[in-house]
């Protein structure tokens, strides 16, 4: 299979991105200021991500459109008002974390946003649980850019007027060159933010106009910096098929309205709600500048493992290690001292809370 | 006047008498991007040439630095442990990773020259 590329690409190499494979996509790692500057600019001013390479699922057709879609996914959908926007997740039959997606009621349907790695798998799935009775569209004619900062609401605002009104998981349409481009608000980043669907004809010309008001393009490196300070998981690394909304500390993405009814994968979840979990997501932050990464192993002060890392780096803006992870649940507690085992050494850490970036709507506020 | 060589593992390795000084190359940094943690061999620990004596960590990934001869470690430089941003900064020069008494001066002689290093690191970055 050919590697694909985004309708950015060119624009990638203009900045000077290093690019890399990533779900089958040519994608920028970073360009040339590197992913501590990059963070760091997002952090105070704006950032541009091409995040083309993720799903855009439309779905429509059919009076229980809405009904059938609770029966695959565990949010309240009834309640969900036009252009209002859910986190929730396709789960298989043990309660699994098969893609955790954002959920947009649309005027006549739903729109999904779907990881790039699971977004094929997705559709099939969905697809068939649907019966094939309603209209399912994976539209690959249109990008995706993410505008995430400070200043992204100015910026953006500049090059499309009265987007800056929109709320928080909120989404509408307005027009850019004359054309239908859908905002929600919403981000991976901490930061408030918007994701902006748009033709792939216009969204070189799009990004251009962003730069040209001061936001910078920037890369996967710092978009996984800048989710882990926000405590946001990744797909693959901090959720899988093995592991449940209720392990993955992500129960309030669970309305209680839910929990009594039926979806796929909601009886492992009741039963989970009612007897508690053997393992669960957890910030950790080492008492040094070791970095622990992925699969780094998680020990007790009797040296017996307890569970492993998921997601580890340095964190540009807490200045510090950084690392989230699975934990047996009687080590769950914040400051509950570990050790984690690094090129064979146990290096101390602690629980503690997550985000390790926790932001307020002035200015951010340090956690660590 | 001091020798200075390479390494394929992009090391550069300074001798003047006995002592050798030893850090990572400009190209190393320029791969690995912002570095954000450095952990070097301690001192008077013994290392064997092409050996491990030292990590490096950028934002993205964890890499070894390995001893392009054998020797006795003399001194490590506290200042990139303490702001490993400095490796990015001056690579080359006051950001050097560890010296070392050498104990086979022969073991200079597979190193690269600067105009054989830059070749080789043109040519495996293609």
């Amino acid at each position: 299979m050919s590697i694909k590329k985004t309708s950015l690409n060119n624009l990638h190499i203009k900045y000077g991105a290093k690019l890399v494979e990533f779900a089958g996509y040519q994608m920028p790692i970073q360009y040339k200021d590197g992913i501590i500057q990059e963070h760091k600019y997002t952090r105070s001013h704006s950032g541009i991500f091409d995040v083309s390479h993720m799903g855009q699922l439309f779905i429509s057709g059919g009076d229980n459109l809405t009904n059938d879609l609770e029966k695959i996914f565990p949010a309240d959908l009834k309640k969900l008002k036009t252009n209002q926007s859910k986190y929730s997740f396709l789960m298989n039959n043990k309660g699994g974390i098969q893609d955790d997606l954002i959920i947009t009621k649309t005027s006549d349907g739903f729109l999904i946003i779907l990881n790039a790695a699971c977004k094929y798998n997705d559709y099939e799935v969905i697809k068939a649980k649907l019966d094939n009775q309603y209209k399912l569209n994976l539209d690959e004619s249109l990008s995706l850019i993410a505008l995430q900062g400070p200043e992204a609401k100015n910026v953006l605002n500049k090059v499309i007027p009265g987007c800056n009104s929109l709320k928080f998981m909120n989404g509408n349409n307005y027009v850019y060159n004359n054309k239908k481009v859908y905002i929600t608000r919403s981000g991976y980043t901490g930061e408030d933010g918007f994701e902006i669907s748009i033709k792939h004809s216009d969204a070189e010309t799009f990004v251009e106009s962003l730069i040209e008001n001061g936001s910078k393009l920037i890369g996967l490196g710092a978009r996984d910096t800048l989710r882990m300070e926000a405590g946001l998981c990744l797909y693959g690394n901090d959720l899988d098929n093995d592991t449940s909304p209720i392990e993955a500390n992500l129960k309030w993405a669970i309305p209680k309205s839910r929990i009594e009814t039926e979806f796929v994968g909601s009886e492992v979840l009741k039963n989970q709600f009612q007897s508690g979990v053997k393992k669960l997501r957890v910030g950790i932050k080492p008492d040094s500048k070791v970095i622990a990464r992925g699969n780094t192993k998680i020990y007790n002060d009797k040296n017996q493992e307890i569970g492993k890392v998921t997601s580890g780096t340095f964190g540009p803006s807490v200045e510090h290690p950084i690392a989230m992870g699975y934990v047996d649940n009687s080590y769950s507690t914040v400051n509950t001292k570990i050790f984690l085992e690094v090129r064979g050494k146990k290096i101390p850490a602690n629980i503690c809370n997550l985000p390790f970036y926790k932001k307020n709507y002035v200015k951010g506020e340090i956690n660590v | 006047m001091s020798e200075v060589k390479y390494s394929k593992e992009h090391e550069w390795i300074k001798l003047n008498g006995e002592e050798a000084t030893i850090g990572i190359t400009k190209h190393a940094t320029e791969m690995l991007g912002d570095i954000v943690f450095a952990e070097l061999p301690e001192k008077g620990s013994n290392v064997d040439k092409d050996g491990t004596a030292g990590v490096v960590e950028s934002t993205k990934a964890a890499s070894d630095v390995y001893t392009p001869v054998s020797g006795e470690v003399i001194d490590t430089n506290q200042m990139i442990v303490d702001d490993p941003s400095k490796i990015n900064e001056d690579p080359e020069e006051s950001a050097w990773f560890f010296k070392l008494k050498i104990k086979d001066k022969s073991e200079m002689d597979s190193l690269m020259s600067k105009e054989e290093y830059e070749k080789f690191a043109k040519e495996t970055s293609a």
